[in-house]
């Protein structure tokens, strides 16, 4: 089940059994293609599965939109060590609610993709790392995985294929930072959830020390459809380079919120006008948050672009994990900028300085600025302290702390100063305490 | 070693193996990349982002600390991007940082103010409230303060990389990210205080020296530990003659980092309140009474005097944790003045049989430096981590960097377990043990042997002519328990050997009383004892003999002394000491004790007054008439001189002497106790002894 009604306008390719009556059950999932891909999978060699998913265009879809295939043949298979399959399924960005659904209405499709990762490089176990609070879409992969082992498509020569494979969930602990592949490894590993160094990448050095496919749900959900339907089919329904579909999650001021599976590059202003019902209450569009919370504000003048990887790049922000965050007129930036900054000095792990220091920091000035106890200065000293963060910390949070909290000060400083204005009164004391 | 590779920093065209760290590699030309996290030998965390530096065609600043450098290479270490990087991290770190520098221990010796002076900002834009949590105190001797805390880990890795104790991790996050004893909220450990060491700010403080002084109101003085035969390097820091900490952390030594819990802590034992400081004689109602040394030297001159007159028997017990110097002097005055062989001392190792026993093999006794660089190393009946822990620290330390092969012979459960390949064997099956393990021991390259006091005499030839079957170099190390246990070997304070292991009867001498036979001597006339305590554990035979103690404590034979002499402290005298390798090192003076003095002097004085012809030596000259007298001390005299340890090469083979096993004693010392010092030491008993409980596997935290 869904929450939002469908727009006529989406592509229907990893929500395509959303709506159907008992999606989640493998009865449903057989009915429906399911585990058609996995049998042409096994009659196919690794090199040409990479290939087909290097011809679909399939790009990472937790973030970084790396190239699935690429990042399956950077995996060695003669190294003697078991290899494994992680699935990252902690989904925690603020913004992005969509591996839930996938989880929830279709977890076979992804145990499908995974198995497919599985037989490619011929390992033979694999983890889906849940978000701790998703406690209740456990029960229900757990019973997924179940169905999948019943009826032999895990467990003990899989098919007749004489390989075997085994899947397994795994909850997370509650933080934000094991959405970090390296970080996510090591909570795996049950260790404290930080960041390893890189190199090596979890594709040579992973899981327990061994090489690792690594994925979103996203990602993995949308491989047995490329099998079915083959890699032209995928590639044709996005832009170029930018294959396929994505799940768009899109919240904030519109009148339609939803996840809503739109094909790769699809205009940001189509969704929100022609799919959500246009920003909510007849009010203007002030800006929009693109890729979940970490990437940099877009202003409304700016919206006119495509939703694919290279074109929100292009526009100096990116498509990240496809969580829309629809801004209207009437948004305090100062408040949307603090509640960015709190989430991310919560979450920090505290591993290096700069982040750990930076977001509580910026998180102190920007409460302080809100509150009404803003200095001029402040102004600035947002912007540099940000600028202090970006590209100098450990893995990639610090810099999606960063990102965020520098573009609203670079693009709405008018609301900064604004603030400032009305809050002189006050100031006026603190000036006199600290000078 | 990796092919060398050209590259450049800072317009200097430079070359190194490739894999060199672009931060070792500009350390070696001179140039500083400043890093907190960053520590030679442990593992890199990349987490302070201090060590950022400018590498050309690389968009973002690179990590020096983790960056290989690279054939055609080009880094930037001081450009004005890295110069306002650096400024930038330490202003995020200044922010939670209490800047309570005016009372923190660390205040003048700190890295962080270091850091800050040179790379840091004037000012602090920083206005908001800062992070307050309350110090804790995890053991009697180290204190926590999280907001000091810059979170390098260093303290975790030592912990758990260096020692393999694993007493620290890493809990909460973010902000509120701080070290905690995985313990829970006290620490289980061996207290070795390396945490502290290491911190580079004043986030963990010794219970022992916290708030007592500022570091630049002492005097640093570099000697070595008394406690145990490892011979570490101890720096002590001194004020107005009273020692109030110990450490290494400039890592000169032969222990490199290492200091262990008796090192760091078991100082205090010389200013104890019972540590003697006036000359005591017993009066004709039998009370020990305070007197002046002239009256107190008198009296033993007058006596030695009387007796030797009357061709009376005499009996001297020597240290094994004087001096050298000390200890030669001693078995020259006895044998020259007194004219006795009746000398001898508590032996903790079967160090002749030893070198009797490698007659022939040349290079065949292990240095200190050896148990770090050899491929491979067995330990037969020792549990090293508490005996000898510098020696546990090095192997383990070989095998983490260098991938050696650490094997152990033991009877019981031993840290090495954990890493080492280990066979169980009662004493006296080490036989059975080590056949088990020949064929693996066959396919090294090269052995050091370890063993301890329960290997002695036939044992010892038995362990050498294994050590031959396996055709291979092997190296031997005679583990022995004193700070200088193995110098009074070398020194000759024994009863059939001169120094150097020259018999006797090259001196035209007959063989002398042993310990034993001294002790048991119904007809003693004086029994001479220094620095030694055997009546602790020995009845003393002549019940009329004229007891002569040298000693810090009323120890008990000095209770049983006719005369007591207060010596002064291993801290409190210069000469040398000779490790259980047979590495030298020298000792200098740092703290004082009014009324004693050093055993060379007090010997020295006794002579006088016998003698007219004897005067007072100075260590110095002491120590020039060893390096032409006693074999393998001819060493060259810099490298003792500027702090460094000579290693000594004692006459191997074809020795004459009297095999007496049965006067070789283990210590039974662990890391909690070293004799008479130890017991006198108030912070080593105030701290819980939880080593065993790290791997007994009978305890609750037993590592199996």
């Amino acid at each position: 089940m869904r929450f939002n009604e469908p727009s006529p306008l989406e592509v229907r390719v990893v929500s395509a059994r959303f709506d159907l009556e008992n999606s989640a059950s493998i009865e449903t999932y057989l009915a429906n293609d399911g585990y058609v891909a996995i049998k042409k999978a096994l009659e196919m060699t690794p090199e040409a599965i990479i290939d087909l998913l290097k011809a679909s265009g399939l790009r990472g879809r937790g973030g970084a939109g790396f190239p699935t295939g690429m990042k399956w043949s950077f995996v060695p298979r003669t190294t003697g060590k078991p290899t494994y399959i992680v699935c990252n399924s902690d989904e925690s960005e603020p913004g992005t609610c969509k591996d839930r659904l996938l989880m929830q209405n279709d977890p076979h499709q992804l145990i499908e993709g995974m198995i497919i990762a599985g037989w490619t490089i011929r390992s033979n176990k694999g983890y889906i790392f849940i978000r701790g609070e998703y406690r209740y879409l456990i029960d229900i992969v757990d019973r997924a995985l179940e169905e999948a082992y019943a009826r032999g498509y895990l467990g003990k020569n899989i098919l007749g294929s004489g390989w075997d494979f085994d899947l397994y969930t795994h909850t997370g602990a509650g933080a934000y930072e094991c959405g970090e592949e390296s970080a996510l490894l090591e909570s795996l590993e049950g260790k404290r959830g930080i960041p390893r160094l890189k190199p090596p990448f979890p594709a040579v050095v992973g899981a327990f020390q061994s090489p690792t496919i690594l994925n979103n749900t996203e990602t993995f959900s949308s491989v047995p459809a490329i099998f079915r339907q083959g890699a032209e089919w995928y590639a044709a329904l996005g832009s170029p380079k930018n294959g396929g579909t994505r799940l768009m999650c899109v919240s904030g001021h519109v009148a339609k919120p939803g996840v809503y599976e739109m094909p790769m590059g699809f205009p940001l202003l189509r969704l929100i006008d022609e799919v959500c019902g246009g920003v909510r209450n007849g009010k203007k569009l002030k800006a929009v948050i693109p890729g979940g919370s970490s990437s940099p504000v877009l202003k409304a003048e700016e919206c006119d672009v495509a939703l694919d990887f290279d074109s929100l790049a292009k526009a100096k922000t990116m498509a990240g994990s496809g969580g829309l965050v629809v801004l209207d007129e009437d948004t305090d930036i100062v408040a949307v900028a603090l509640r960015t900054i709190k989430f991310y000095a919560h979450e920090s792990c505290g591993w290096c300085i700069p982040c750990r220091e930076g977001t509580t920091w910026l998180k102190k000035v920007l409460t302080r600025f809100h509150d009404g106890g803003g200095l001029e200065s402040d102004i600035d000293l947002i912007g540099e302290l940000a600028a202090n963060m970006l590209g100098r910390t450990f893995c990639p949070l610090g810099d999606a702390a960063a990102m965020p909290i520098g573009a609203f000060v670079a693009k709405f400083r008018d609301e900064f100063e604004a603030r400032l204005k009305q809050t002189r009164t006050a100031n006026k004391t603190l000036e006199l305490v600290h000078g | 070693m990796a092919d060398p590779v050209k590259f450049t920093i800072d317009g200097r065209e430079l070359e190194a193996p490739a894999g060199t760290l672009l931060i070792n590699a500009a350390k070696q030309a001179g140039i500083a990349i400043p890093a907190f996290c960053y520590y030679d030998g442990l593992s890199l965390q990349a987490a302070c982002r201090m060590c950022l530096v400018e590498v050309e065609k690389t968009p973002k600043l690179q990590v020096a600390c983790t960056l290989p450098v690279a054939a055609g290479m080009v880094a930037h270490t001081d450009s004005a991007q890295v110069r306002q990087a650096r400024k930038g991290t330490l202003e995020f770190l200044l922010t939670n940082h209490p800047l309570d520098c005016p009372v923190c221990d660390k205040g003048g010796e700190c890295e962080l103010q270091d850091m800050v002076f040179r790379y840091g900002a004037g000012e602090s834009r920083f206005r908001d409230e800062k992070v307050h949590v309350d110090e804790k105190q995890w053991s009697p001797v180290v204190f926590y303060d999280a907001p000091r805390c810059i979170l390098c880990y260093r303290c975790v890795r030592i912990c758990d990389e260096g020692l393999g104790v694993n007493a620290l991790g890493v809990g909460n996050r973010g902000v509120a990210s701080e070290i905690i004893p995985n313990g829970g909220d006290h620490l289980e450990c061996d207290e070795c205080g390396a945490c502290i060491d290491i911190c580079p700010v004043g986030a963990l403080t010794s219970g022992a020296y916290r708030y007592k002084t500022r570091p630049w109101e002492m005097e640093h003085v570099g000697t070595i530990c008394t406690h145990c035969s490892n011979g570490c390097k101890t720096t002590l820091g001194v004020r107005n003659g009273e020692i109030v900490r110990a450490n290494n952390r400039d890592r000169s030594g032969i222990n490199g980092e290492f200091l262990c819990v008796k090192g760091r802590y078991a100082f205090d034992f010389n200013h104890h309140p019972e540590r003697l400081t006036s000359p005591l004689l017993r009066t004709a109602a039998g009370m020990l009474k305070p007197v002046s040394w002239a009256v107190a030297l008198a009296t033993v001159a007058k006596k030695f005097s009387e007796v030797l007159s009357k061709h009376g028997k005499f009996g001297v017990i020597g240290s094994n944790h004087t001096t050298n110097e000390e200890n030669y002097l001693l078995q020259k005055f006895a044998r020259q003045i007194l004219r006795t062989s009746n000398i001898d001392h508590h032996r903790t190792g079967d160090v002749v049989t030893l070198l009797d026993a490698l007659h022939g093999r040349a290079n065949s006794l292990a240095t200190t430096a050896d148990l770090s660089t050899m491929k491979a190393a067995l330990v037969v009946d020792s549990d090293l981590a508490q005996e000898h822990p510098l020696l546990a620290y090095q192997l383990r330390t070989n095998w983490r960097l260098n991938n050696a092969h650490v094997y152990a012979v033991t009877p019981g459960p031993v840290r090495e377990d954990s890493y080492a390949t280990t066979q169980r064997a009662p004493l006296g099956g080490e036989m059975e043990a080590l056949e088990k393990l020949r064929d693996q021991l066959k396919a090294e390259p090269e052995l050091v042997v370890l063993f301890g006091s329960a290997i002695k005499g036939e044992a010892v030839r038995k362990l050498v002519a294994f050590g031959d079957s396996l055709g291979i170099p092997v190296k031997y190390v005679c583990l022995l328990d004193y700070s200088n246990s193995r110098g009074a070997w070398d020194m000759g304070l024994l009863p059939d050997l001169l120094p150097g292991y020259q018999s006797v009867a090259d001196g035209g001498m007959a063989v002398g009383l042993n310990y034993d036979e001294i002790l048991a001597a119904p007809a003693l006339g004086v029994l001479w004892v220094v620095g030694a305590n055997p009546l602790a554990r020995h009845e003393l035979a002549a019940r009329d003999a004229f007891v002569v103690v040298q000693d810090l404590f009323l120890t008990e034979t000095a209770q049983r002394a006719n005369v007591v002499l207060p010596a002064s402290s291993a801290y409190e005298k210069a000469g040398t000491v000779t490790n259980v390798c047979g590495d030298v090192q020298k000792l200098t003076r740092g703290a004082k004790t009014m009324g004693t003095k050093p055993d060379l002097e007090i010997i020295g004085l006794l002579a006088k007054e016998m003698r007219s012809d004897w005067g007072v030596p100075k260590a110095d000259a002491v120590f020039r008439e060893i390096r032409r007298v006693v074999r393998g001390y001819d060493f060259p005299l810099p490298v003792i001189e500027t702090g460094g340890a000579a290693p000594s090469v004692p006459a191997t083979g074809q020795l004459q002497f009297q095999a007496r096993p049965e006067l070789t004693r283990g210590a039974q010392n662990t890391l909690f106790t070293s004799g008479t010092l130890g017991q006198f030491s108030k912070t080593l008993h105030s701290v819980p002894e939880f080593p065993g409980a790290l791997y007994r596997a009978d305890t609750p935290n037993g590592r199996k």
